[in-house]
């Protein structure tokens, strides 16, 4: 892979969109592109209805929101095959959906009912889907790099195949976890993608502040794998560049390592002032709505026409809806079920506190 | 049956389980060229090759996560810590990813992972590499901690642990390395991971210990033999979950009891224990649990104040004195 001279994102001045994607996006299936124009709504609109039931105290604890974001976890896992795995940091709930999980389970995990994917232990920052291959949500940053090394030396040494994609944001990278996983991924040659997240802002730190050295992909160029920074705004790029890394990473078994440059519409979680980046900044990337994006080339190439992304939108509508509704109808989880899952068998009995 | 050093001992059982299950893999700093930085990893390099012993650089956070994500597809991951000291370094792995993943994913996942090595102190090593780090995992749900004491306990209890579907802290002692003993040569000599034993007896106080604080004890108790006291010594084994039952039958038998332990006092097992005992057992009690622990100061290097700041065999026979009103004038706690 090329290592791009693209320059990067200082928080405030994330960088101008490389060439729309017209060449990338000639190379993908038509019904591939309608199928992650769907899914990137689908992310969309369940994030928004998740921002207005948290408002609505529907939800609790921490909340972080991925709009905006939605090209990266789209273009990503829609190359992947079933037997591939993703594994991701706290703001989850996109990558979930991109993988599979069903608005059903995630909307239920956030209401804490015991129909969630987690039964209501795991919250917004642990999603969990493993028969899919989604290994989680992981809350502390940076700590599920070493996990996603683990899980490519599963998928090497087991010999069953498949890569591992593993998701973390431009805060990680200061991570000593971060760097101690890529050297191993390195090291031991494992299928593992590396996706890094640059959304400007650890946060509300923006990179500039946090990292000597801000352009993310040379740092980890110094681990030996390829790099490449992509615009991660660009559902056809970020696409393009993901097949490449996993056919690498599948057929070669070696890591690489992917920045993606996006932007989030929202607060870093729900209770974010916003005083670290101005109003014309969020509007500045509004305009620039990976979503719009899409939706602009699939009318410009006649994929879609009006009614048919109409149609789209009101399905994912009613499909938003029926989660909400499936969420509150679902039971609260019996107490009882605190004491289940701590192992998978203890010779004691837990509630004795034992 | 043969009479094998401690280290051996462990090494036969990670050598039949490398043998048994092609999901077993060992991963840690030195295991594999360099033999094991204290030879229990020797020669199974070459025996199972590179994919299966595996060199980890001096990246605990690094190579215990990657032991946990091999874990979370099934594999059984032996990851040696070259101390438990060295454990403090990779503690978020542990305690956030090893003991809650399971939970957190509503029982989605198992985590087969063993991390084994020496704890506790050894000898003029100073502060940082003199850690007992089982209070710390003991506190945590999720994990379970075994601590081995002779060669025949260690095979059979890292067996079992290997072969348990759920983390387990496995500590040794560089200290009982060159222990002899005899060990059954039986590759399925298995042994449970949450049941303490009776290493000796006595109906006049009970002693509890583990790792090679037992050692300690059982001198303590030829000691007070001498002086006509039979105390019962304990190896507890299993620190999560603590096996309640053991201690508590011994102490309705002698009502009076001793804890050693190798960490601080403060929020240590031996509190644990007392507090299990005043709960369950309270009319039984004939004196104050006493507890013999480490000084609460960081280890220090001088020899002489290093064994000073520790548990002794004396401090283990003057807390027993105690708690049965022999020394009434000696009035210092726990020394």
């Amino acid at each position: 892979m090329k290592t791009p001279s693209a320059k990067t994102g200082r928080g405030a001045g994330s960088p101008k969109r490389a060439q729309t994607g017209n060449s990338p996006a000639a190379g993908i299936d038509p019904q591939a592109l309608v199928r992650m124009y769907r899914q990137m709504l689908r992310i969309r609109k369940f994030e928004e209805r998740c921002y207005q039931v948290y408002l609505q105290r529907k939800i609790g604890g921490f909340c972080h929101i991925y709009s905006g974001q939605e090209a990266v976890a789209v273009g990503m896992i829609d190359p992947l095959g079933p037997e591939d795995y993703v594994i991701t940091a706290y703001r989850d709930h996109g990558q979930a959906i991109a993988r599979g999980m069903s608005m059903r389970a995630a909307m239920a995990e956030l209401y804490g009912k015991a129909t969630g994917c987690s039964r209501g232990k795991g919250g917004s920052m642990h999603f969990f889907d493993v028969p899919g291959h989604f290994m989680g949500g992981h809350g502390i940053v940076g700590a599920h790099i070493p996990l996603a090394c683990g899980i490519g030396w599963g998928i090497k040494h087991r010999g069953k195949g498949g890569v591992c994609l593993c998701f973390f944001g431009d805060g990680a990278m200061n991570q000593g976890a971060v760097h101690e996983g890529l050297n191993l991924a390195s090291l031991y040659k494992l299928p593992v993608v590396f996706v890094c997240e640059n959304n400007g802002y650890a946060m509300g730190t923006a990179v500039s502040r946090g990292a000597a050295e801000e352009h993310i992909y040379l740092r980890a160029n110094s681990y030996k794998m390829p790099t490449r920074r992509v615009e991660g705004n660009n559902l056809f790029e970020v696409y393009e560049a993901t097949q490449e890394a996993v056919r690498r990473a599948r057929e070669d078994h070696q890591p690489a390592f992917l920045e993606a440059v996006t932007y989030r519409f929202r607060g870093h979680s729900m209770s974010d002032p916003g005083s670290y980046r101005t109003r014309d900044e969020v509007e500045a990337h509004k305009s620039r709505d990976p979503i719009g994006q899409v939706v602009q080339h699939l009318e410009k190439n006649r994929i879609l026409d009006a009614a048919g992304i109409e149609r789209i939108e009101s399905e994912v509508d009613a499909e938003v809806e029926d989660a909400v509704k499936f969420s509150e109808d679902s039971p609260q989880p019996d107490l009882d079920s605190a004491y289940e899952d701590v192992y998978v068998n203890y010779p004691a009995d837990i509630r004795q506190r034992r | 049956m043969a009479e094998i050093e401690f280290r051996k001992a462990l090494n036969m059982a990670i050598d039949e389980e490398l043998a048994r299950d092609p999901d077993v893999f060992v991963i840690g700093e030195e295991v594999a060229e360099y033999d094991g930085a204290y030879k229990v990893t020797r020669g199974l390099l070459a025996k199972y090759g590179a994919r299966r012993v595996v060199d980890a650089p001096i990246s605990e956070g690094g190579f215990c996560g990657l032991g946990i994500g091999a874990a979370m597809l099934g594999m059984r991951p032996v990851v040696e810590l070259m101390t438990f000291s060295f454990s403090l370094v990779a503690m978020d792995q542990i305690l956030n990813n090893a003991a809650k993943i399971r939970y957190m994913s509503g029982g989605q996942v198992r985590l087969p992972v063993t991390f084994r090595g020496p704890g506790g102190v050894v000898h003029q090593l100073g502060a940082t590499h003199s850690n007992a780090t089982e209070s710390i995992f003991a506190h945590t749900p999720g994990l379970k901690v075994v601590a081995c004491s002779t060669p025949e306990n260690a095979k059979g209890l890292l067996k079992s642990a290997i072969r348990d579907d759920d983390p387990v802290i496995f500590l040794e002692s560089e200290l009982l390395y060159a222990l002899k003993g005899e060990v059954p040569d039986d590759p399925e000599f298995l042994l449970p991971l949450h049941k303490g034993r009776v290493v000796r007896e006595g109906s006049d106080v009970t002693l509890v210990a583990w790792s090679k604080r037992v050692h300690q004890a059982m001198e303590a108790a030829d000691r007070l033999a001498a002086d006509g006291i039979r105390a019962e010594v304990l190896d507890l084994i299993s620190l999560r979950p603590l096996d309640q039952d053991l201690i508590l039958k011994s102490f309705r038998k002698t009502n009076r009891l001793v804890t050693v332990e190798e960490g601080w006092s403060f929020c240590g097992i031996g509190a644990s224990i007392a507090d299990i005992v005043q709960r369950q057992a309270f009319d039984f009690m004939d004196a104050p649990v006493e507890r013999v622990t480490l000084e609460e100061v960081p280890m220090p290097y001088n020899e002489a104040m290093e064994y000073h700041v520790q548990p002794s065999v004396e401090k283990i026979v003057k807390a027993a004195r105690r708690v049965l009103y022999r020394d009434v004038k000696e009035s210092t706690d726990g020394r």
